[in-house]
Order: C-alpha cells, then sequence, then structure tokens
C-alpha cells in the first residue's frame, strides 16, 4: 500500500455565480522513502493540488474538493478538525516558495520551531536542544547562536534553511516542497536542493517537489507528474520523462529551458493550441 | 540628436572604473566610517546592436549598475559615456534628453506597472512627457502600434493591468520602454518572475525587437542559462567587482573566473 494514494482529486472555486475547475480528475501514488515532482506552470492546479493533501484549502462552500486522498489508508477528506492538525506538519510538512512571508517577523527563528515541536512531540523535553540540532541538521553553522536570531536578521537562503528545519524538526513522514528554490540564487538554489538530498537520503522520508522547472528536477525526483490545465498530461519515471517524453506539452516544456553551451538561435515556444487538440484527441 | 556624429562603430556606451560607494556612518558623531562597495571599478563596453549580459547574485551590485546608467544611483566615481557624451557631469536638465534615449524594463510586471492607469495611460505617459507636442489622437495610435509590436491588441489599451497575467504584463512593460523610440534598454531581471515557457516568449519577442528595430541591450540577471542564451558579450559580477567579461561562447566553453565556474556548476543540466 502507497504511504499517500490520490484518486479522481477534483477541486473548484466558487464565488458568486463563478466557477473555476482548478483541478479536474487527477490520481497519484507516493510509496515511502520516493520522491515525486510535480512539473507544471502557473495556473496549472500544482499548488493546489499539494495544499489539498493536507485540506489547506478554504472550507466548501468556497471551494470543492472531490475525489480520494488517503493517507496511510486513512481518507484524508474525511477527517475531523482534530485529526487534520495531527497530520499538518507532524506527518505532511511543508516548505513553501517564499520564506521571508512564511517565517513570523516578531518572533526568533528558535522560538518559532519550537512551537511546532511543542504542539506534535511533546515527549521531548529539552525543547531547545532538539531546535538546534534541528538548525545543524539543515546546515546552520553556529546554531546554538541562531536559534536566537530573527528572520530578517538572515539570509534568504538561511531563511529557506530554517523553514526547512521548521518542517522536519517533527519528522514528518512526507515533506511537500512547493518551489522552494524559486525566490533563491542559483548557486543558494543549488545548495537547498543538494540539502534536500541529503535529507532525504537521512530521514528516509518521501518529498514531493512543485516546482516549474524541470531543471531542478533531474538527480533529484524518482518519479514526474507534469500538470497542465488541472490534468496530469504524463507520469512515470524521471529519466524517461527527460530523455522521451511522449506527451507535446511535456516535450515543448522541456525544449523552452535555455541551454547552456547550446547557441540556439531562438527558444522554443509552447503551442498551446496544438497541445489543447492533442488533449482532446486523447480523452 | 545632437551630439558630434560618433563613429558607428563604437559602443554605444563606454563604463570607465564606475564606482558606487555608500557611507556607512557610525559612531557618536554618525562620521562616515566606511563605504558599502556596491560597485567597485567597473568598465565594459555596451557595443550598439548588441546584447551585454550582467550576471550576478543578490549583493553583486548588478542593478546598482543599471540604475547608476540612468542616475538613479550616486555614481562615486569613473565615468559614463554614452554615444561619445559624458553622463556623470551632466545636470538633472542636462540628463533629461538621454532619459528618452536610455529605457528600463524592470523584473516585476505586477509592481511596475501602476494598477489605477488603463493601459493606454501607462504606455502614453512617456510620450507625454517627452513628446508633449503631439496630439491625442496621434499618441494613441502609438499606443496601439506598440500595443501590436509586443503581440498584444490594440484593444488592449482600456483595460487594467490587474486583467493580464504576468506575460502580458511585461509586454505592456515593454511596450511603456519602446513607447519613446529609446537606443538603448536595460532589462533589469526582465524575464526571471516568469514561467519558463512565458519566459522564452518574452526572449524571443526582446530578440526580434533587437532585429527590428537596431536596440542595445543590457540584459541583467541572475540565471545564466538565460544570459548566455540572450547575450553577445556576457560580464560577471562578484561582490562588487567585474570578475570575468568575455564573449557568450567563452564564457560557457572556457570560463576563466573560479566564480563564473562556481554559476555554470549550479545551473541545473537537463
Amino acid at each position: 500500500m502507497p504511504l499517500l494514494s490520490v484518486e479522481d482529486l477534483r477541486i473548484s472555486f466558487h464565488q458568486r455565480d463563478q466557477t473555476v475547475e482548478a483541478v479536474k480528475g487527477v490520481s497519484f501514488a507516493l510509496e515511502a522513502g520516493r520522491t515525486l515532482a510535480i512539473v507544471g506552470e502557473s495556473g496549472s492546479g500544482k499548488s493546489v493540488t499539494a495544499l489539498s493533501l493536507t485540506r489547506l484549502l478554504p472550507e466548501p462552500p468556497n471551494c470543492r474538493v472531490t475525489g480520494a486522498i488517503r493517507y496511510q489508508g486513512r481518507d484524508v477528506l474525511g477527517l475531523d478538525r482534530r485529526s487534520l492538525q495531527a497530520l499538518r506538519g507532524k506527518e505532511i510538512a511543508y516548505v513553501f516558495q517564499e520564506p521571508s512571508s512564511s517565517l513570523n517577523p516578531v518572533f526568533t527563528v528558535g522560538a518559532q520551531i519550537a512551537e511546532a515541536v511543542r504542539l506534535h512531540l511533546p515527549e521531548i523535553k529539552d525543547v531547545e536542544a532538539h531546535v538546534i540540532r534541528a538548525l545543524e541538521q539543515v546546515g546552520i553553522a553556529d546554531a546554538a547562536r541562531r536559534h536566537t536570531s530573527y528572520p530578517h536578521e538572515l539570509s534568504g537562503g538561511m531563511q529557506q534553511r530554517v523553514m526547512i528545519a521548521m518542517a522536519l524538526a517533527c519528522r514528518p513522514k512526507i515533506l511537500v516542497a512547493d518551489e522552494p528554490t524559486t525566490a533563491l540564487d542559483v548557486t543558494i538554489q543549488k545548495q537547498i536542493i543538494d540539502l534536500l538530498r541529503d535529507l532525504k537520503t537521512s530521514t528516509g522520508m518521501s518529498v514531493i517537489l512543485i516546482t516549474h522547472n524541470f531543471g531542478i528536477v533531474r538527480g533529484f525526483a524518482d518519479d514526474v507528474a507534469v500538470m497542465y490545465r488541472g490534468l496530469i498530461v504524463e507520469s512515470g519515471p524521471t529519466e524517461e520523462i527527460l530523455s522521451r517524453p511522449k506527451h507535446p506539452y511535456t516535450q515543448a516544456l522541456i525544449a523552452c529551458i535555455p541551454r547552456l553551451g547550446a547557441r540556439q538561435r531562438r527558444l522554443a515556444t509552447i503551442d498551446h493550441a496544438a497541445i489543447a487538440r492533442a488533449l482532446e484527441t486523447k480523452i | 540628436m545632437t551630439d558630434t556624429a560618433p563613429v558607428s562603430s563604437a559602443p554605444l556606451l563606454e563604463v570607465e572604473n564606475l564606482r558606487v560607494h555608500y557611507p556607512l556612518r557610525g559612531g557618536l558623531l554618525r562620521r562616515v566610517v566606511d563605504h558599502v562597495r556596491a560597485v567597485d571599478d567597473v568598465s565594459f563596453p555596451g557595443a550598439r546592436g548588441r546584447t551585454t549580459g550582467l550576471v550576478g547574485e543578490s549583493g553583486s551590485g548588478k542593478t546598482t549598475i543599471g540604475r547608476a546608467l540612468i542616475k538613479l544611483a550616486p555614481i562615486t566615481g569613473g565615468s559614463i559615456r554614452f554615444n561619445g557624451t559624458e553622463l556623470t557631469t551632466l545636470s538633472n536638465r542636462e540628463f533629461l534628453p538621454f532619459r528618452k534615449r536610455v529605457q528600463m524594463i524592470f523584473q516585476d510586471p505586477f509592481n511596475s506597472l501602476n494598477p489605477r492607469m488603463t493601459v493606454e495611460a501607462i504606455i502614453r505617459e512617456p510620450l507625454d512627457i517627452h513628446f508633449p507636442k503631439q496630439g491625442v489622437a496621434e499618441k494613441r495610435e502609438r499606443v496601439a502600434g506598440l500595443l501590436r509590436r509586443v503581440g498584444l491588441e490594440p484593444d488592449h489599451m482600456h483595460r487594467y493591468p490587474h486583467q493580464f497575467s504576468g506575460g502580458q504584463r511585461q509586454r505592456i512593460g515593454i511596450a511603456r520602454a519602446l513607447a519613446v523610440e529609446p537606443e538603448f534598454i536595460i532589462c533589469d531581471e526582465a524575464v526571471s518572475a516568469l514561467d519558463v515557457s512565458v519566459q522564452a516568449q518574452v526572449v524571443n519577442l526582446l530578440q526580434d525587437l533587437q532585429a527590428e528595430l537596431g536596440l542595445t541591450y543590457l540584459f541583467i540577471a541572475h540565471d545564466l542559462a538565460v544570459v548566455e542564451h540572450i547575450s553577445d558579450h556576457v560580464l560577471v559580477m562578484h561582490r562588487g567587482k567585474l570578475v570575468e567579461s568575455a564573449s557568450a561562447e567563452e564564457i560557457y566553453r572556457e570560463p576563466k573566473a573560479d566564480y563564473t565556474r562556481k554559476l555554470l556548476d549550479a545551473v541545473p543540466r537537463l
């Protein structure tokens, strides 16, 4: 049995008489210890899919989620508030794109990590030591001093490390990383991806990486699901998708990334009309 | 323009020993104790009709260079010559004609367009400043033409920025920059906030416009792959200093500076 399975997930948003169907029937499964990358562009539905896994979306009637989400066999969509609290952060933890807006500016980073630890791991007596270890684990030098820093005293890369430390402090089984490196410089981006890879190996947790950039997927994710306009258009092992993409959208999305040293005259672009035709013939 | 006619093979832009230092004050009397050397002794040419790429991480000084070129950052030393004219010694009044010839496209199309202005008003504003004698009908015609040129519809001029996607908004920013028929455009992280497919469209558009209008670009970005793709010549900045200056091909094939190699290594391979 997979650790997490999603079947025919549909998510729609309702406002006055307007309805937007953001996710239109998505299915995937995540085994323990595996890494799945969900790749798609703005508006593809990848982030709402990630948020729905612990029901972080608005409540009905503004938002409706149907289908099935099973975590260790339990039906997430049927959980009560208390069970959801236990699921969020403890079992499935998140790291978001913009660390500066995810951290509370008026508390020290140590206090913010400690809050999660006290809530989810009440058996831990020396919370401070646990927090310092969590910061050391994400490569923050001098963690014993750094845990009393405020977010603004840290660089963007350091802040993202703090967010990862906070997510990992409660030893979740799944880490959902939603565009964790998009706001960071390329060299810092590489450091964060390398860090996530190391942590994945050392802790054995599963990772869901949400990204618009195929570039960071290779060498990181075992499997890839490509989302386009609320649907998964293609999924499979990373190497296979990258070297032999079958769906025209996947092919186009890979082709439009500038490559170092390629000296192309022009960049490829995506012909959305052709992809719409391909989607219609398939359904 | 009234400059003495320069040889057309001379670079449009010549930057020499440019310095932008910000004073750091300290102590009881707030005396200047040190300086932040945001840009330290940077020299480069900007070849006419070509793209010069400027790459570096946050805090490397790349944006400050772009801002210094249009007098938006305080220059503490060095020289900037545009088409043979020294810019650093000009008063703000004397500088005004250059504001028309040098335009800027910013990173964030969400923050660089006024949400309360229609697209027409946004694109017309630079025309009102630099072409005050033009009539309303003529300006409207120009706005329509500019929208078409950047791949939008003339009808779009009546809409507001929030009614457009990120890529479309960046096209509006490009139309605004083109409105005054500049020779030189500074693109400061102009495609960094866009999805990869939209990024490709905007990069292609910038290249088409360059071929069509003979524009000279300074393309500032942190993504080396994009910079290498669009640029003829690449400058690498690190902590306020220029660590490497080479053709786009050389920078990829035989990078000389350690820092350039580090940047190259950080680019994900597909």
